[in-house]
This record gives structure tokens, sequence and C-alpha cells, in this order.
């Protein structure tokens, strides 16, 4: 755990250090009346909590969705399911550690997992590229979903990625033809798949892995078609303009998951502990449990077929656009 | 005033990117510096006769050059681009939108219809650099969707000309959803077994080569076209070294087998023409086809 501080938390870590000095002190000098101030500090902890958090702002929810605490992939997997198989390799070129696959079991049903997999630290997240996958892992990805629809599971897909990687080899192995083919084949497959937005969705790299029947995402991830610094990059040219605008560019890509619920873009929110996922991962991983048990309760009866049609018309409708009467000829 | 002009004035309406278009007789090639006569590119295929560098075209020089004169039929001209996130960072998106169609005459980046190939009925969709750099949002993806619906529905087939570079950002997640749009129609096309020719201009990157461009059952591409997910700015940036000559071009997928062939201009027609012909018509003729489709 890195413990990492965001900066709009520091007044509750600093809140908390003070209550915890004077409960020190309480104790070594055995002083009873300082209980009343104590009790009434952490009444305003509590009160200062809600505030920071009830009231995030888009960026802020952005830096929690990176924070190195955040449970991944592989934590909602070891959390939710038993029995994990991992699957490696694209059976082309290699094993692409930013996208993990395998089968599991979800309350004893088998289910196939694909999900891009970022490291909780340096090393890890040098090995497994930040989460950004390549061709390999979409490549990866693809070859699960079609063994899942070959042995008849549902698929849950877990987005968390800041974007598809931007390297030569990547690029030179075809990384728009791998993405393209995955989000094609995941359009007509012929069993269920349930996705949820985990952390960060940037851009096509996120899509890749997101055509389902139901998309979920949890509270304070992001999802959109690039990331506030690259966008704020595009606009602003110059650097120092670019950094201090991304916060503003944040808020104008309306990339949270209440923006996209409203965007008709998600099914559902799945609520997170007061914080962040990272401050509760056992209410986190409960949460999204619930939340896909749900999903897959709701779409269970439907054949296979009425399904397909559904995702093709769920998708169709994302879009908006106005209708002005034709020019006259 | 000298008496040739770098092409880099005036706006011309819907007809490329407006750096080609010069005012003056002669314009000089952006590869090999030739200097050649305006009259000549205008009416051959805007190709250097010197050294084939392709000059950027737009909708019109490319429904010219691809479908039988006076065949094609505009389709989706009643779409409009609104501003569903209320995008205001550096500039408003309505003004952005206003001024390119100004600029370009065109209401979106898009054009999509019906025509003919050799007498063969096909539904097409050209994306037009002068608006945006062709760059896809929601109109842009609803467009291509009912383009490719239109093939489904008169049983023709579909040819797409990408030109774009890529999800348009002022529309967020909704812009990334286009590539979900119309892959999964794309799935339906298939279903319906009628063939998708995905002809790959300069350039064509990011969001739309990540989704329908790169799923044509047949792909083309124009000479020295570039072409890939990430621009090569961000790719240097990312291994901090400078990318190779020809890295990213039409040549560099060919070579790498994501490209069937690369095709110049002036041949465009008739390899279009050919792949055609082994996929029998079945199109709906016109007086059974359903009005307006
Ligand atoms: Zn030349």
């Amino acid at each position: 755990m890195s413990g990492l501080i965001l900066d709009f938390e520091k007044p509750i870590y600093e809140l908390e250090r003070q209550i915890d000095e004077m409960r020190n002190f309480a104790v070594t000098e055995n002083i009873g009346a300082l209980n009343e101030e104590i009790q009434r500090l952490e009444k305003k902890l509590a009160r200062l909590r809600e505030n920071i958090y009830a009231d995030l702002t888009r960026w802020q929810r952005v830096q929690i969705a990176r924070h190195p605490d955040r449970p991944h992939t592989l934590d909602y997997i070891a959390g939710m399911m038993t029995d994990f198989v991992e699957l490696h390799g694209d059976r082309a070129f290699g094993d692409d550690k930013a996208m993990v696959a395998g089968m599991a079991k979800l309350d004893g049903m088998p289910v196939m997992v694909i999900g891009h997999q970022k490291g909780s630290d340096t090393k890890e997240n040098l090995m497994r590229n930040f989460g950004m996958a390549g061709p390999e892992g979409y490549r990866k990805a693809l070859r699960i979903v079609k063994l899942a629809e070959k042995f008849e599971m549902p698929v849950l897909a877990f987005i968390d990625t800041p974007g598809a990687y931007p390297g030569a080899g990547a690029e030179e192995r075809g990384q728009a033809d791998a993405i393209a083919r995955v989000i094609y084949e995941m359009g007509r497959l012929t069993v269920p798949i349930i996705v949820t937005v985990i952390g960060e969705g940037g851009s096509g790299g996120a899509l890749g892995i997101g055509v389902g029947d139901r998309v979920l995402m949890m509270e304070n991830a992001w999802y959109t078609t690039i990331t506030p610094e690259a966008c704020s990059t595009i606009l602003w040219k110059d650097q120092e303009k670019a950094a201090a605008r991304k916060t503003d560019c944040a808020e104008a890509l309306r990339l949270t998951a209440a923006d996209l619920l409203e965007l008709g873009v998600i099914d559902g929110i799945v609520e997170e502990p007061l914080g962040g996922a990272h401050h509760d991962f056992s209410a986190a991983n409960q949460a999204l449990k619930t939340a896909i048990s749900e999903s897959f309760a709701e779409i269970t009866s439907t054949p296979i077929d009425t399904l397909i049609l559904e995702r093709i018309d769920k998708f169709s409708n994302m879009g908006v656009y106005d209708v002005v009467p034709a020019d006259p000829v | 005033m000298s008496w040739f002009k770098k092409p880099n004035s005036g706006p011309k309406k819907g007809d490329g990117d407006r750096r080609n278009i010069p005012e003056g007789l002669w314009i000089k090639c952006d590869k090999c510096d030739a200097i050649l006569f305006k009259e000549d590119l205008d009416r051959g295929f805007r190709v250097c006769s010197k050294c084939g560098f392709h000059f950027k075209i737009g909708h019109q020089k490319y429904l010219s050059i691809l479908l039988d004169e006076g065949s094609f039929e505009e389709r989706e001209t009643e779409l409009r681009t609104t501003d569903p996130l209320q995008f205001k960072e550096k500039q408003n998106y309505p003004d952005h939108i206003k001024n390119y169609q100004k600029r370009s005459g065109l209401t979106e980046a898009v054009i999509t219809g019906k025509g003919a190939i050799d007498g063969r009925l096909v539904s097409v969709a050209i994306h037009d650099p002068s608006f945006i750099a062709g760059s896809m949002g929601s109109v842009v993806g609803e467009k291509i969707a009912r383009a490719i619906r239109r093939s489904i529905e008169l049983r023709c087939p579909l040819i797409i000309i990408s030109t774009a570079g890529g999800a348009r950002m002022q529309e967020g997640i909704l812009s990334l959803m286009q590539m979900a749009k119309t892959a999964i129609w794309l799935t339906r096309l298939s279903e319906a077994k009628l063939p998708y020719i995905s002809l790959l201009t300069n350039p064509t990157m990011a969001g739309v080569m990540a989704s329908y461009a790169s799923l044509g059952d047949f792909t083309l591409a124009e000479p020295g076209a570039m072409i890939g997910f990430t621009g090569p700015r961000v790719i240097e940036q990312t291994i901090r070294a400078t990318l190779p000559e020809g890295f990213q071009t039409a040549e560099f997928f060919y070579e790498r087998g994501f490209v069937d062939q690369v095709i110049p201009r002036p041949e465009l027609k008739e390899t279009i023409s050919r792949i055609l012909s082994y996929f029998p018509d079945q199109s709906m003729s016109p007086e059974s086809a359903e009005e307006g489709v």
C-alpha cells in the first residue's frame, strides 16, 4: 500500500493526526477531561469527510480512479470469484501482462473474465505497462471471449486503463486492428457480457473490451475519449498552460459515472465506500459483486438472439444529434 | 507577386485541406518540390506527375473519381451536431462547428449516400478533411451507421473512404461510443454477406482506424497515407526516440499485413469495380427499394 494522500484529502488526515495525538496525550497523562474534546473533534472529522467526499470535482474523481492503492482487476477476481484459472497469451506474438484473462466461478457459475491490469507498485507497473495494453492484450481478450462463446460461459470485463499502449511496437503490430476486431466480435458474441469500468476508462483502449449487454461503472471511475491531460495539451499547446487547465478539461469532458449515466452510455453506478474503493476494499468488492449478480439476473432469461439485438439497439442509440427538416430539392 | 503560390490560401467548398488549394496557376509538390500546373492537377487526380505524391482531396473529388457521373444521391443531410457536453474549454463547441460549416460549406465531416460504380449500386460514406480534419462525433458515427444500414436494406456493397484524426473530444464519451455503434452495425452487414471495401486515405488514425476503417472485408490504402492508432508525436514522446522515415504509412502497414493493396488514385475505380465483380448484383431495383433509403 502506498498510503498516498491526495491533495484535497489533506485536511482529513491532518485532523486525524491531531485526534490521534490528543488521544495519546490523554492516555499517557491520564487526562480524562480531554475525552469530551476528542469526541467533539471526531464528530468534526466525520463531517469533514462527508463534506469533502460528498462533493468531489471531476478532477478529484480522476485522482481517486488513479490512486495506486485502488483495487484492480485481479483484486476483484480474488475478492468475488473462486477457482480462478489464468489464461495467457494471444497465440501469435506474446503475453500482454497489461491485460489479464481466465476462467473463474461467480457463486459457482463459470464465467470468463478479461480485464486491464495495473501494477500495485513501480516494479509491477513496469511489467504491466501501467495497464496500457498492446495488440497482444486485445488479441488475448478476443481469444478468451471466443472461448467463452464456445463453452457458453458469460463474460465479465473489467476496464481500468489510461489508454492503449502508445509505443512503436504496438503500432507496428496493429494496435488499431486489434482493438477494432475485439469491439466487433464482442458486438456479436453469443454469450452475455457484463462490463464494469472499475478505474480509468481511457479512450479506445478502454472501449476495446467495453461492448456488452450491461455496462456498469464504479462511482469514482472515469471513462471518455481522451485523458484530461491529453485533451488539455491538444487545446492549449503550451505545456504550462496545458498543465494548469487539465482540471478544467476534466470538467469539460464530463467523464464521471454520473455524467455517463445521464448521457445514456452506462446502465448503473456502483457506489463506493466513502473516499473511494481503496478505503474499504471488502465493501467495494461486495457492492460490485451485488451489482454484477443483479445485472446477470436481469438478462439471464433473455434468449441470446434477443440479447444480441438488444445489444445492437443499445449501442445504436448512443450519440446525440438534431434532426432538421430536409432541404427542399 | 511571385509567379507561383505556396498552397496556403483560400478555402474552397468541401474540397479537402485548404493548404492544398492555391490561388495561383502553379502549385509546388509537398514532397518533391516539383512545380505543377494547377489546372492539370485539378483535371486529373491531384497526384504529382513527378513523384506520385497524393494531394489531399475532398469528398466531391472522390465522388467524381469513384462514382458514375450524376449517380450520387446524398442522404442523411438532416442530421446536425449539437453540444451534448456543453463543451466550453478554450472554445464553445457550437462556435467551433459553425466556423467549420462556414469554411467548408459542409454540415459535418462525412458525406453519405448512394451511387453507382460501373452501373452497380453502392452505399458510400466519405470523410472530408475540410471539416475538423474529418473527425468523428455523434453525427459522423450515426451517418456511417446509416450508410451501413442502407447497404443491408438495398442489399448493395458498402464503400467507406476514411480520413480522420480520430474521435472528436468535444463530444467526449459519445464520440468514443460511435466506434462501438459503427462496428456493431458491421456485424449485421457481415451477417447479410455483403462486401465492405474500406479505403484508408491520409490520415486515418485513432478511433476511426480502431473501428470501421479497420474492419473492411477488403482494405485498400492510398500511397503515402498516414495510418495508425497513436499519432507519431505521442509515440516519439513515449519511446523517447525519433521514428524512422515512412513509419505508419500505407506502405508500412501493407508490408506488415494490414492492407490488401496500396492503390494509386488513378486506379481506384477500376480496382474497386474489379472487386465488386466477384459479388453477384443482388441490389434492390430503384422501384422496389423503399423511397428515401
Ligand atoms: Zn512530387
